[in-house]
C-alpha cells in the first residue's frame, strides 16, 4: 500500500515526512450529482513543520482538513500517516491512530457541550481511552488548562457559555492536546475572532507547538495569518493545489496569479498602503461544473487559450516552490504578456 | 426638498449638498442596559460628527461597546431595560426624541444599517427582489412593477449577475458575499445620504470582503452618501475612512484623521491593536504583540482609565484617575492617555502586564494573555 518512491524524493529536506498525501479525491453524492470537493491532492507534511492550507470558502480546505482526521471518508487516494494508509484503517486501529491525529474547530463556542463543565470536557479524551486514575485525569486536566492560559481553579466547574469565543477556543485547544497528539488540525481556528484575540491565540498555538513537539496542518482563508504560523503555505482552488513554497518564499516570489490574488486582497493596517492589485473578481465557480483546464482561468486576469485546453500540472519550478499554472508571475514570469492591460504587477517586485 | 409623508406627520430633509453643518452629531450618548447583575453601561458618553460623503471608522474589540453605539444611534434597541440619554441629531432631526412613526421614514431613507450577518438580517421565505422592493414601494411610493424593475437595477448595481433571474431568488440560494451584496442593495435603495455598516464583512473570505469594501466605496462615491463603517481590524477602515475613533469599554479613546491616527498614535490601545495584526511583510514566525487580557466588565469597570490594567506603560496615575479626551497640538486629533506616545514611542518604560491583571472580567476565570 505504501510505496516509498514519493518519500525519498524528499528525503534530502529536513525532518521525517509524518503525513504523506497522495492524490486525494473527496467527492460527495448527491441526488444524481456528484460533486469533487477535492480533487487530487497532493502534499507532505514533515515532523515539527507547521504547514498552512490556505483558499476561499469552497475550494475543498476543510474537507482536505476532515479526511486527515478521518471523519470524512475519502473517494480514493492516500492519506499514509506515519507509514500507515489511513484510508484502509477500521475500528480499533483506526480509533488508536486517531488520537495521535486531532483537530480543532472553526467554531470554539459551539464545539463545545454547553451544558457540560469545563473540566469534564477537557477530560472526556482520557475518559474515553480509559487512560488513567481520576486523580492523574484532572491533575492533567489542571496541566493543560495552564498552559492554555485558562486558571483551572476558577474556570473548571463553569459551562462553555460563561466564556468568550478566545477563551473557549483556548479549551478547545487544551481538549485536543489532552491525548498526546503528534498532530494537530487546526481548521480556521481564528476566522471566528476578533484581531486581538486572533493574536493571542496564534501565539499560544506557537508556544504550544514547540513544548508539545507537535506537527500542525493550519487551515485558513486569510494569507497573512497563515503566513505567520506556517513553515510552508498550500494554496487551494476548487479541489486543486495551485502552488505550494515556503511561507516566505510564497510572499516574495508568489507564481500563480491567483496567489497573487490572495495576497492583495488583504487589509493592510496603513493608510498609505496603495495595492496594485486589483480585488479578485467573481466568486468561485461551481464544483459541479468546473472549468476546463485551469481551474482558475475564468477569474484569472492572464488566461489565454492554452489554459482552457490544458490542465497545468503542479510542477517544481524553483527547489520546494510547486506550481500549478502554464503562465506564471513573478519571478517566473515573462513568458507571455498579460491579456488585460491594466493586468496587475507581480507582489513584492 | 424631499419630504416623506407616512404615518400623522411628515419630516422634511433638505436635499444631498445643502446640508449646513455636520450631516450626523452624537453628543455625550449614553447607553445602559439593566440586568439582573448591575447597570451595563455599554455606551459611556460618546461624542462625535459625521459629514455628508465622508467615511468614519468606529473600531473597537468586542465588548467595546461599537455595535451598541450603532444600533443606539439608530434607535434599534428596545425600549424595555434600555436607558440612553444624549444627543443624535440627523441632519437637523433630533432621532432620540422621535417614537416609531416618526424613525420609520428616516429608517431606510435617509440612514440605513448594513448589518453583519446576512443570512439572518434577510427574510429567509422571501424572495430578495420582494425585500428590496419593500422600501422602495414604502418610502418612494412606486407601484409594484416599477419596485421590481428597480430591485433588479439595484442587484445590477451590486454586481450580482443575472440580476432578472436572481431577483425571483431566496437568500438560501445565494453565497455570503452575494447575500451582503444583496443587504447592500436594500441599505442603498431609496438613495439613504448615511449608511451604517456593522462589520459588514466579517465572516467573509479575504477576497470577498475586499470586493464588498470596494463595492461600497464605490457606491459612497457615486451617490456622495456618508459611511459609518464599524469594525474590530485596523486594517479594514485604514484606506477606506477619513476618520476613525477607537473605542474601549463604552468610550472614545482616540479621534483622529485616518493618516494621523495612523502616523501619530497616541494612545497605547490603538498602537497595541495595529500591532496584533500580522503583516504579511513580516517573517513567518514572528511573534505577534498580543494585548494580555480581555476588555473590562462594563457592570464595574476599573476607576481610572480603563485600559490600564491590560496598558504595558500604566503609572498609579492611570489607575487612580480617568484621563480625559484632549488635545495636544492639532484640534482634529483627540486621546484618552495621561501618558501618550511621542512619535510612537511611550516616555515611560513598559511593566509586562500581569496574567491576574486581566482578572477584572465578567467570568473572572481567564489568565488570558501571554507573559
Amino acid at each position: 500500500m505504501t510505496d516509498t518512491t514519493a518519500v525519498d524524493t524528499i528525503a534530502n529536506q529536513s525532518g521525517d515526512v509524518v503525513l504523506d498525501v497522495r492524490n486525494l479525491v473527496v467527492e460527495f453524492k448527491s441526488r444524481r450529482q456528484r460533486v469533487q470537493a477535492v480533487s487530487g491532492v497532493t502534499f507532505q507534511v514533515r515532523e515539527g513543520e507547521t504547514l498552512g492550507l490556505v483558499g476561499e470558502s469552497g475550494c475543498g480546505k476543510s474537507t482536505t482538513g476532515r479526511t486527515l482526521v478521518q471523519v470524512q471518508q475519502a473517494t480514493s487516494g492516500e492519506i499514509v500517516y506515519q507509514g500507515q494508509d489511513l484510508n484502509g484503517l477500521k475500528g480499533r486501529q483506526l480509533r488508536q491512530l486517531r488520537t495521535k491525529i486531532q483537530m480543532i474547530f472553526q467554531d470554539p463556542i459551539s464545539s463545545l457541550n454547553p451544558r457540560r463543565r469545563i473540566k469534564d470536557i477537557v477530560a472526556e479524551p482520557l475518559v474515553i481511552w480509559k487512560r488513567g486514575t481520576p486523580e492523574e485525569r484532572a491533575s492533567k486536566v489542571r496541566d493543560m488548562l495552564e498552559a492554555v492560559g485558562i486558571d483551572p481553579d476558577s474556570a473548571g466547574d463553569r459551562r462553555p457559555g460563561e466564556f468568550s469565543g478566545g477563551q473557549c477556543q483556548r479549551i478547545s485547544i487544551a481538549r485536543a492536546l489532552m491525548a498526546d497528539p503528534d498532530l494537530l488540525i487546526c481548521d480556521e481556528p481564528v476566522s471566528a475572532l476578533d484581531v486581538s484575540v486572533q493574536a493571542q491565540i496564534l501565539n499560544l498555538l506557537a508556544d504550544l507547538k514547540e513544548r508539545f513537539h507537535l506537527t500542525m496542518v493550519f487551515i485558513a482563508h486569510d494569507l497573512a495569518v497563515v503566513k505567520n504560523v506556517s513553515d510552508r503555505v498550500a494554496v487551494m482552488y476548487l479541489g486543486k493545489l495551485v502552488e505550494v513554497a515556503g511561507s516566505d518564499e510564497l510572499y516574495r516570489s508568489a507564481g500563480h496569479p491567483y496567489t497573487e490574488a490572495l495576497l492583495a486582497s488583504i487589509p493592510e493596517p496603513d493608510p498609505d498602503h496603495v495595492s496594485d492589485h486589483k480585488a479578485l473578481s467573481g466568486e468561485l465557480p461551481s464544483p459541479l461544473d468546473p472549468p476546463s483546464g485551469c481551474r482558475f482561468r475564468t477569474r484569472c486576469p492572464y488566461a489565454q487559450d492554452r489554459c482552457a485546453a490544458e490542465e497545468p500540472p503542479l510542477r517544481e519550478l524553483a527547489p520546494g516552490h510547486q506550481i500549478a499554472c502554464h503562465f506564471p508571475v513573478g519571478p517566473f514570469g515573462g513568458q507571455v504578456a498579460p491579456a488585460a492591460p491594466s493586468a496587475p504587477s507581480s507582489p513584492g517586485a | 426638498m424631499r419630504g416623506l409623508q407616512r404615518g400623522g406627520k411628515s419630516l422634511e430633509f433638505k436635499d444631498a449638498g445643502s446640508q449646513e453643518g455636520p450631516l450626523l452629531v452624537v453628543e455625550d450618548l449614553h447607553t445602559s442596559f439593566r440586568t439582573s447583575r448591575g447597570t451595563v453601561r455599554a455606551v459611556d458618553g460618546v461624542s462625535f460628527e459625521v459629514h455628508e460623503g465622508k467615511t468614519l471608522g468606529i473600531v473597537g474589540e468586542s465588548g467595546s461597546g461599537k455595535t451598541v453605539l450603532s444600533r443606539s444611534i439608530m434607535g434599534l434597541l428596545p425600549p424595555r431595560d434600555v436607558i440612553r440619554s444624549g444627543t443624535v441629531r440627523f441632519a437637523g432631526h433630533e432621532l432620540t426624541a422621535m417614537d416609531d412613526t416618526e424613525l420609520r421614514q428616516v429608517w431606510g431613507a435617509e440612514l440605513s444599517m448594513i448589518f453583519q450577518d446576512p443570512m439572518t438580517a434577510l427574510n429567509p421565505v422571501k424572495r430578495i427582489g420582494v425585500q428590496i422592493a419593500e422600501s422602495l414601494k414604502l418610502h418612494l411610493g412606486m407601484d409594484k412593477q416599477e419596485a421590481t424593475s428597480t430591485a433588479i437595477e439595484l442587484l445590477r448595481s451590486v454586481g450580482i449577475p443575472s440580476p432578472q433571474e436572481r431577483v425571483r431568488w431566496y437568500p438560501f440560494q445565494l453565497s455570503g458575499g452575494m447575500r451582503q451584496r444583496v443587504m447592500i442593495a436594500i441599505a442603498l435603495a431609496c438613495a439613504p445620504r448615511l449608511v451604517m455598516a456593522d462589520e459588514p464583512t466579517t465572516g467573509l473570505d479575504v477576497t470577498v470582503q475586499a470586493q464588498i469594501l470596494d463595492l461600497l466605496a464605490d457606491l459612497q462615491q457615486e451617490r456622495h452618501m456618508a459611511v459609518i463603517l464599524v469594525t474590530h481590524d485596523l486594517g479594514v477602515v485604514a484606506s477606506r475612512a477619513d476618520d476613525i475613533i477607537v473605542m474601549y469599554a463604552g468610550r472614545v479613546v482616540e479621534r483622529a484623521p485616518t493618516r494621523t491616527l495612523f502616523h501619530d498614535t497616541k494612545m497605547p490601545y490603538t498602537r497595541a491593536l495595529m500591532d496584533s495584526i500580522p503583516r504579511l511583510a513580516d517573517p513567518s514566525g514572528a511573534r505577534l504583540d498580543a494585548i494580555a487580557g480581555r476588555p473590562p466588565d462594563l457592570i464595574n469597570p476599573p476607576a481610572g482609565c480603563r485600559f490600564a490594567p491590560r496598558c504595558p506603560y500604566a503609572q498609579d496615575k492611570c489607575r487612580e484617575s480617568e484621563p480625559p479626551l484632549r488635545t495636544v497640538g492639532s484640534p482634529d486629533h483627540l486621546f484618552a492617555c495621561w501618558f501618550p506616545l511621542v512619535d510612537g514611542k511611550s516616555t515611560v518604560p513598559a511593566v509586562p502586564v500581569s496574567l491576574s491583571a486581566s482578572q477584572n472580567g465578567a467570568s473572572g476565570a481567564t489568565t488570558e494573555g501571554d507573559a
